[in-house]
């Protein structure tokens, strides 16, 4: 029998450490979402299909701009020592994933408004003039979309990754330690960017295809679920453990009823029906994806404080 | 190059919580917050107990997770001895060093910045021993440095039985507490 | 209008300035570091202490190298002492009660008209029932003076809870024995025991810092160390025997290691021979004692009882059997303390290196006042010396005698440092007697129980903020040493000399403080000694010649007993009725499903004093009840749930955390002293954690000195309402 006891009562550490609030699993989700969407709308830039789908080409990156604003808000809103937050603009740390992704979320923005600048939506023509006269250069070179769409699928890839890149690096909380934690985010994200659009686009083709898009994302998320969780359960006892919090311990209902069978699987069986024309196209499914993406951000951030390495029980 | 650690002597610790006290006169740590503290690790059942006391902080490891996770700089390792300190002007408060260390040594300040045991820098330029192994009332706190063969540190660490917190962790702590 | 009342805006602030200076003169807020030494009142060890100031404020308080007690480290009270000046809940001005005694509500008053209304008072008392009838409780250092003021009043009733509640057991019983008494600080070589016993004594949780450094020392030494406690303490954790004994059994234990001792003629024979009185007689009481015998009474084994016993004859006489300091326990504490010197004397360990040393200090003499009067009354506190062998004042003979008014009433407490709720045992008694009482006025430096009872309450400055009497220390090595102070008092609060000495003044008793003010009284005492006070004021000690120690340095092997010699048999105890050697009775049992309530020390508080402080609170805000861990299993308690605990009078105590543990026996449980304060004025403190002195409402009353036994409450536990 083990008797442990400290006398330590910091703030935000003990009894076991809740440092990020709902600030952080929201600016995950947003993030991811808008990895996906400048993936998704990159990808049709470079492909030449910008004109065919016209939501995800011509109003994601606006909706972007303003989702990552918000996103990036949400992460301030985090910090404790905000007055210096320009002090992550005065150093690039190469070890650090969140200076990786400082200095990334600040390449974000014009790889955005660039992807903007392909097609102005007519209710903004003539506001802004030089928008107009390099939306019409652009449009001149078609190398110059390819570009722009490259620019945005990378960006969106190194945003998506980044963050799951950074949680990843911190060994100290073994459920976080997985080398596969970057491409669950990813792959989380491009769900949600997919059934972003089969939720709100009126275009019957761009709904059938973001909704086989999805459906591929949402496979590829569930074995890359697979793999992240046994990575954890072939590892050392403290991985193990940290596993056993989302499968069976506090956080398994969680995990199971609203990130795997709510934010998955009725939704990839929803949406397979769907797209063999046996039901109609609803909101429910892509919902319930969006739901569980964010979700999943939540489990992961909660439940990767509470794990660690040496239990100290906390008695004073 | 000095490398700076601390030997703790398990034996005569009575975790009397000077240590604590005198960190918090000397570096006026805020009230309800601590750079340092005592653990009591026991074991067996009533009577056949085995109890060890530590007095623990942060570690000033050699491979330090929070330096290597800061995205300004503001956690950094000083010139002198190896010692990780946290510049305050340059934290934001982004929180990943507290969740990168795996012995929770570190806090946010009131005032907005990561803070932690600074093995008492100040006081160490000046020749003197950091707060917390002064007070000692009983004397089994050392410290000193540790790539010094002669100096009392590495004495006591190559004539007693020692170990230093989650080791596995790979984060090369230079805490030793003494069996 | 405006001019006018810019005037008295003007006159109030400098009023206010005026009240919160000392009455040397205002320090004012000095850029820089300045170091001004003192010495510690969180407790009574009076370590040497060095304040320092940065920039006008208190910045923290490191130990005086110069100082042999603290050998330059302070425990960790005295490092928080700082938060005992900053407490904001910290008594500010005099206060006399505006309605009945115990709710707390105060008018504001000056100091003369406090002192005033005492006076008065008191010369009442004084007239109608005569001086004898005010009590003086006070404890520590800081009661020298009043303790003049009641003198020079005529009362001889003076006395501190340390005697009857604390220590007084052990002197006793070592005085039956030696001669003397064991001091304070305990006279016990502990750096230099080659084997340490403790028996209930919890070095490292009870703060002792002289000790406490020793018993590391010793640690580090090697020293073989015993622990007998029912509790696995910090202290039973170094220990190289640990016996888990059974509560109120320690004396069977005793006899049966001198039963071994003596059979297997392991004692130190010479020693004996040469100072011992009556040592077949008492070897021959031994006879039954032996470790079957115990091992049926204490639970430790025979083969255990024998090991131990003769492990302390292997390393004799440098083996120091620890007679403890809060010995208050069963009520046959004094009996059970003189078998501890008695185990003590036959290792040869009283005079002797690793045992207990000859304490020595230097010559300073006292102030030459004129003669006190002669009480005309005896001490009421032990009428007829009901207790034949207590030596000093009982305070719960004063207690008892306000209550029944025999042989006399006691009509007035001054009450000094102690707060008497949590130091006296059965609160009630406290209470009624104070109900009977036409004065009773309370010092302290913190809104305090005792306080809230109060019809005067007098704040006093925290020792940083004031001079006390010079403390000519008796110690291993002689010193003397200076209380100054290093920062102003925030408020209208005074040191305890000028209350003493204002006080006299009202009573008509000024030519009892000749000198007009106390660095006058230091100065002459000072070069009546040879010493030089600046050198006094700037290093804080001043070391003495070393003097002898020990027999063996030539200190004469002479006990002040009746015989002349340690007194193995004591004609005086039969002369008196009692066992001339201990004898060995049983606990009460515990009632059914109840648990012996056991209290203690934590190491960064002192008494019920420090709870308001706001770094030790920090360190430690609330007690916890340690519960067995098969009988919280059984009682489905989880750790950190809270409980009340309720005694067997139907006092149910605050709600506690609980502490599951192995720690402890299952048949007790154990709480640190001093929490759950009930006072409205410690707003911090309030009602955090539970008072295990709420829960001592009986106790046994050692018939040899009028201690009072405090370890027999039984409490059963019960869940806490949320």
């Amino acid at each position: 029998m083990q008797e442990l006891t400290t006398t330590r009562h910091n703030d935000l550490v003990d009894p076991v450490l809740h440092i990020w609030g709902w600030e952080i699993p929201v600016y995950l989700f947003i993030g991811g979402l808008v990895a996906g969407i400048m993936i998704i709308s990159g990808y049709f830039a470079l492909k030449g299909q910008y004109k065919k789908n016209v939501f995800s080409s011509f109003y994601l990156p606006h909706i972007s701009l303003i989702l990552l604003s918000l996103g990036m808000f949400s992460l301030f809103l985090d910090l404790e020592h905000k007055l210096y937050v320009w002090r992550l603009y005065t150093t690039f740390k190469i070890a650090s994933p969140m200076s990786w992704g400082a200095w990334i979320l600040i390449l974000v923005y014009p790889a955005l408004w660039l992807n903007t600048l392909i097609r102005i939506p007519d209710r903004f023509k003539d506001v802004i003039p030089i928008f107009d006269r390099l939306s019409n250069r652009i449009n001149q070179h078609p190398f110059l979309i390819k570009s722009i769409g490259t620019l945005n699928m990378l960006l969106g890839t190194l945003l998506g990754m980044y963050t799951g890149v950074l949680l990843s690096s911190i060994g100290a909380r073994p459920l976080w330690n997985s080398a596969m934690l970057w491409m669950l985010f990813l792959v989380s994200g491009l769900s949600s960017a997919a059934a972003f659009v089969h939720l709100i686009t009126s275009d019957r083709y761009e709904r059938q295809l973001l909704a086989k898009a999805d459906n591929a994302f949402l496979t590829l998320e569930l074995f890359v679920i697979g793999g992240f969780i046994s990575g954890l359960l072939t590892s050392t006892a403290v991985h193990i453990e940290a596993a056993h919090l989302i499968l069976t311990g506090p956080f398994a209902a969680s995990f199971w009823v609203f990130v795997i069978t709510a934010g998955i699987i009725i939704p990839l069986v929803i949406q397979l029906l769907a797209v063999n024309n046996k039901v109609k196209h609803t909101p429910v499914a892509p919902i319930m994806v969006i739901s569980g993406g964010l979700i999943l951000r939540f489990v992961i951030v909660y439940a990767g404080q509470f794990s660690h390495y040496a239990h100290q029980a906390l008695s004073k | 190059m000095a490398r700076f650690g601390m030997v703790i002597d398990t034996a005569k610790c009575v975790g009397c919580m000077d240590c604590v006290v005198a960190c918090k006169t000397e570096n006026e740590v805020p009230e309800g917050f601590n750079r340092d503290w005592i653990v009591q690790d026991v074991t067996g059942s009533f009577p056949t107990l085995h109890m060890e006391i530590r007095s623990e902080r942060c570690n000033h490891c050699d491979n330090p997770p929070c330096v290597y996770c800061c995205p300004t700089g503001a956690s950094h390792v000083h010139d002198l001895g190896g010692v990780v300190l946290v510049d305050h002007n340059v934290c934001i408060g982004c929180k990943a060093c507290l969740a990168s260390c795996p012995y929770d040594a570190r806090f946010i300040h009131p005032e907005g910045y990561a803070d932690k045991c600074t093995f008492c820098i100040h006081r160490v330029e000046k020749g003197m021993d950091p707060a917390c192994v002064s007070v000692c009332p009983t004397r089994c706190m050392y410290f000193g440095d540790v790539d010094d063969p002669n100096s009392v540190v590495s004495k006591l660490l190559a004539s007693r039985k020692y170990h230093s917190l989650i080791p596995e962790a790979g984060t090369k702590p230079q805490i030793f507490f003494l069996a | 209008m405006k001019i006018s009342a810019a005037t008295i805006s003007l006159a109030a602030a400098g009023c206010a300035l005026k009240s919160g200076t000392s009455s040397l003169g205002t320090k004012e807020k000095r850029k820089g570091i300045q170091k001004i030494p003192t010495y510690c009142d969180i407790c009574f060890w009076k370590c040497g202490a060095i304040a320092y100031v940065k920039d006008g404020e208190l910045w923290k308080i490191e130990g005086n190298p110069d100082d042999p007690l603290s050998r330059g480290r302070l425990c960790p009270r005295g490092t928080g002492g700082i938060g005992a000046h900053t407490d904001p809940d910290r008594l500010r001005t005099p206060l006399i009660r505006k309605r009945n005694r115990g709710e707390e509500v105060w008018q504001e008053v000056t100091w003369d008209e406090a002192l005033g209304y005492i006076a008065e008072r008191m010369q009442k008392i004084k007239s109608e029932y005569g001086p004898e009838a005010v009590a003086l409780f006070s404890h520590g250092i800081g009661g020298n003076f009043l303790k003049h003021t009641m003198k020079a009043f005529g009362t001889p009733n003076i006395s501190a809870p340390s005697f009857a509640q604390c220590r007084g057991p052990r002197d006793v019983g070592f005085r039956l024995t030696f001669g003397e008494d064991v001091s304070s600080p305990e006279r016990t070589d502990i750096g230099n025991a080659r084997c340490l016993v403790l028996i209930g004594s919890h070095l490292g949780e009870n703060m002792h810092n002289t000790q406490v450094q020793e018993f590391a020392d010793a640690i580090e030494n090697g020293a073989s160390i015993i622990v007998v406690d029912p509790r696995f303490s910090v202290a039973a954790s170094k220990a190289t025997w640990y016996l888990p004994i059974k509560p109120g059994t320690d004396l069977a234990l005793l006899l049966a290691w001198m039963n071994v001792i003596v059979k297997e003629n392991l004692y130190d024979k010479e020693y004996v021979t040469k100072h011992g009185f009556g040592f077949e007689q008492f070897a021959a009481e031994l006879l039954p004692y032996s470790p079957e015998w115990a091992y049926t009474e204490t639970g430790i084994e025979p083969d255990v009882i024998r090991e131990t016993a003769r492990e302390m004859a292997r390393y004799k006489p440098a083996t120091l059997v620890h007679p403890g300091r809060h010995v208050t326990w069963y009520g046959d504490d004094a009996q059970r303390s003189r078998a501890i010197a008695l185990l003590n004397a036959l290792l040869g360990s009283w005079g002797r290196k690793g045992g207990f040393y000859y304490p020595v200090s230097m010559d300073v003499p006292a102030y030459p006042y004129p003669t006190y009067p002669k009480p005309a009354k005896e001490k009421v506190d032990n009428p007829n010396h009901k207790y034949p062998f207590a030596h000093e004042t009982i305070t719960t003979g004063i207690r008892e005698a306000t209550l029944t008014g025999q042989p006399y009433p006691v009509k007035g407490w001054f009450v000094y440092a102690t707060n008497l709720i949590h130091a006296l045992p059965n609160e009630e008694e406290t209470i009624k007697a104070i109900q009977a009482l036409d004065l009773l006025v309370v010092v302290d430096v913190i809104p305090s129980e005792i306080a809230g009872w109060a019809d005067v309450v007098l704040p006093e400055s925290v020792y940083l903020e004031r001079h006390d009497d010079l403390n000519v220390e008796w110690f291993r090595k002689p010193f003397t040493a200076i209380r100054q102070p290093v920062v102003d008092s925030p408020h209208d609060q005074k040191p305890n000399w000028w209350i003493a000495k204002e006080l006299a003044g009202k009573l008509g008793l000024s030519s009892y403080f000749p000198w007009s003010d106390i660095e006058e009284y230091f100065k002459h005492r000072l070069s009546a000694a040879g010493l030089d006070y600046d050198e006094l004021k700037k290093k804080g000690i001043i070391r003495g010649k070393k003097q002898p120690n020990y027999f063996e340095e030539g200190v004469p092997a002479e006990f002040p007993t009746p015989s002349g010699k340690i007194e193995f048999y004591s004609l005086q105890l039969q002369k008196a009725g009692f066992d001339p050697v201990p004898k060995y009775t049983k606990p009460d049992p515990n009632p059914s499903g109840s648990f012996r309530l056991l209290y203690g020390r934590a190491p960064v508080h002192s008494f019920s004093r420090t709870h308001s402080n706001r770094i030790l609170s920090d360190m430690m805000s609330e007690n916890e009840v340690w519960v067995n861990s098969s009988i919280a299993a059984r009682l489905g308690l989880q750790n950190a749930q809270y409980v009340t605990l309720k005694n067997q009078d139907g006092i149910v105590s605050n709600k506690v955390k609980v502490k599951v543990t192995e720690r402890i026996r299952p048949d007790c449980v154990y709480l640190v002293h001093g929490f759950g304060h009930t006072s409205k004025g410690l707003k911090h403190a309030f009602r955090k954690g539970a008072s295990d002195a709420q829960l001592i409402s009986r106790y046994k009353t050692d018939p040899l000195m009028g201690g009072t036994g405090m370890n027999n409450n039984f409490v059963t536990i019960e869940p806490a309402e949320a």
